[in-house]
């Protein structure tokens, strides 16, 4: 019994993984950037949310709903204000704006919020399912957490395959001087897409700090960090990949953690991350990489 | 139709078009022909938006297209069918010419669809395959579908015959001027200049960025330092 219930935590903690790696990944196969700030941004939607439920009283609902807009115009903001007056500069350049980026966010939410952490509160109240005589104990949050990210790939994958936008995301993601030439707005595709990624942070935000309740101006950057090895694993710049890594990393950790060494289960997530990459270096999802002469 | 006036062109600190001017009416094929590196590529992206001239203007249609970005003069009517094709390779080849259609009405597409099939059967035979698995006639004959599936105006195309055995590139060309005859003004470059000058109404020669030579297609064929420089003796 209790292989199952680290395997259900494993696929709960995994799908907030997945949820952020998603961010990095779409980010990625379009701007061909990594985003480093996204682990940031999680950050700043648990903050809405945090201070929408408890300061402002609102419902908890309305509080993610709040954290996502925030969230998505933060998003699309930075990718104006930072990375945009960037899009042909080399990709070194743009890696450290984006590290800046993200000590940016980390040390404005510290100015702005202190950085004693603050107990966040489950948005889906603390109860649990009781299974088979309540020998398994599944908390909402882990059953929420899991639904949501199943939600959100099914709808992703209807996005990228059935509309417009989702047609002119998988044209950037190849050529986008090409996609222009099939007039297609490549700055609204990109801005569309960090505004995707960046409400999927804040839903990431509210479900990680429903299930880890403390809630610190550098909440975000050790699963963002998890989150981006993830969506490497799975394969960068494809969302099935994301989901797959996210998931897979999720389950790993936990069954290291339950069944090996809690002090050593990250060094084993990312053990095995490389030994894949060594065996598959695009990932176990990932397509080859085409370079555009 | 398009008026390209006195532009200047730079990479960076490489001048690459210099003073180039030129016109093509409606209706007509105009070519533009020169060596590799002569600037044909450059000035192709100019009129697309892709690149922009330091000097003078381009006015499409009486239209300055000076600040317009090039998914918008996509929706004025110019298609650019770009060197070295650049397929969607992942994606199948009728998503391609979706793609290509981009800018129209959905409900229009279906009926491009099925001119872009009856002009090139053999892609409707691979409209399942992923466009990356294409051989290099039937990308070409994709690039080209792809960018009739916009309905242009102006059909720019960047040496659609490179890289395709002669039959192949006898066929292009009888598209090309089947295209033409359909209504579609043709702005083609090419370094092929035979072919190029024997489907072109007016042609003008590229040296080193510079516009050295205009006449129409049947006196360029006919001079003496053309043949010489393009046409093999
Ligand atoms: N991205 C670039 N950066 C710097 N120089 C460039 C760039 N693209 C082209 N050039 C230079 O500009 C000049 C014109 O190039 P362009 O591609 O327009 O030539 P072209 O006539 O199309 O040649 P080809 O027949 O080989 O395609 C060349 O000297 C080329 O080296
Ligand atoms: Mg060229």
């Amino acid at each position: 019994m209790s292989f199952l219930s680290y395997l259900i935590n494993g696929i709960s903690l995994g799908s907030i993984y997945a949820i952020i790696a998603l961010g990095y990944t779409m980010v990625y196969g379009i701007a061909k950037m990594l985003n480093f700030a996204h682990g940031d941004v999680i950050m700043v939607g648990a903050y809405v949310c945090f201070f929408a439920v408890t300061r402002f009283s609102l419902p908890p609902v309305v509080g993610v709903l709040l954290a996502m807009v925030v969230c998505t115009l933060l998003g699309m903001l930075i990718e104006r204000l930072a990375y945009k007056p960037l899009r042909s500069a080399p990709s070194l350049a743009v890696l450290i704006t984006a590290i800046g980026m993200s000590y940016f966010l980390q040390n404005s939410a510290q100015l702005l919020w202190t950085s004693n952490p603050k107990v966040f509160s489950s948005v889906v109240g603390n109860g649990a399912l009781k299974l088979f005589d309540g020998q398994l104990s599944i908390s909402y949050v882990t059953i929420v957490t899991i639904i949501i990210c199943f939600a959100i790939i099914a709808l992703l994958l209807f996005i990228v395959q059935n509309t417009k936008m989702g047609k002119a995301m998988r044209a950037c993601s190849e050529d986008k001087g090409a996609a222009m030439l099939m007039g297609i707005n490549v700055n609204t595709t990109i801005s569309f897409t960090f505004a995707i990624g960046s409400a999927l942070a804040a839903i990431a935000g509210v479900l990680l700090c429903s299930a880890y309740p403390t809630l610190m101006p550098t909440t975000g950057s050790l699963p963002g960090i998890k989150a981006f090895t993830a969506a490497v694993f799975g394969g960068i710049g494809s969302i099935p990949g994301a989901f797959l890594g996210g998931i897979l990393l999720g389950v790993i950790e936990i069954f290291a953690k339950a069944y090996i060494s809690t002090q050593l289960s990250d060094a084993i997530v990312f053990a095995v991350l490389i030994l894949v990459l060594v065996i598959k270096p695009t990932g176990l999802l990932g397509h080859e990489i085409h370079e555009k002469v | 139709m398009l008026k390209v006036d006195n532009i200047n062109v730079y990479y960076g600190a490489i001048h690459a078009i210099k003073d180039v001017s030129f016109e093509v009416q409606e209706g007509e094929i105009v070519t533009l022909i020169g060596a590799n590196g002569a600037g044909k590529s450059t000035i192709l992206k100019t009129i697309s938006g892709l690149l922009h001239t330091r000097t003078g203007s381009i006015h499409y249609e009486g239209k300055d297209l000076k600040g317009i970005a090039p998914h918008n003069i996509v929706k004025m009517g110019v298609a650019h069918v770009p060197e070295g094709r650049r397929m969607f390779s992942r994606m199948t080849v009728e998503e391609n010419l979706q793609m290509g259609a981009f800018t129209q009405p959905a409900a229009s597409v279906a009926d491009s669809l099925e001119n872009v099939y009856s002009r090139f059967p053999r892609l409707k035979e691979r409209r399942k395959q992923v466009a990356g698995t294409l051989s290099g006639g039937e990308q070409q004959m994709l690039a080209m579908g792809r960018a009739l599936m916009s309905k242009p105006k102006l059909m720019m195309m960047d040496e659609p015959s490179m890289g395709l055995a002669p039959i192949l590139v006898e066929q292009i060309f009888d598209i090309i001027k089947e295209l033409n005859q359909a209504g579609s003004t043709i702005l083609l470059v090419e370094q092929n200049a035979l072919m190029a000058l024997s489907v072109a109404n007016r042609g003008y020669v590229l040296e080193t960025g510079r516009i050295v030579l205009s006449a129409s297609a049947k006196d360029l064929l006919n001079n003496d330092s053309v043949k010489k420089a393009y046409l093999g003796g």
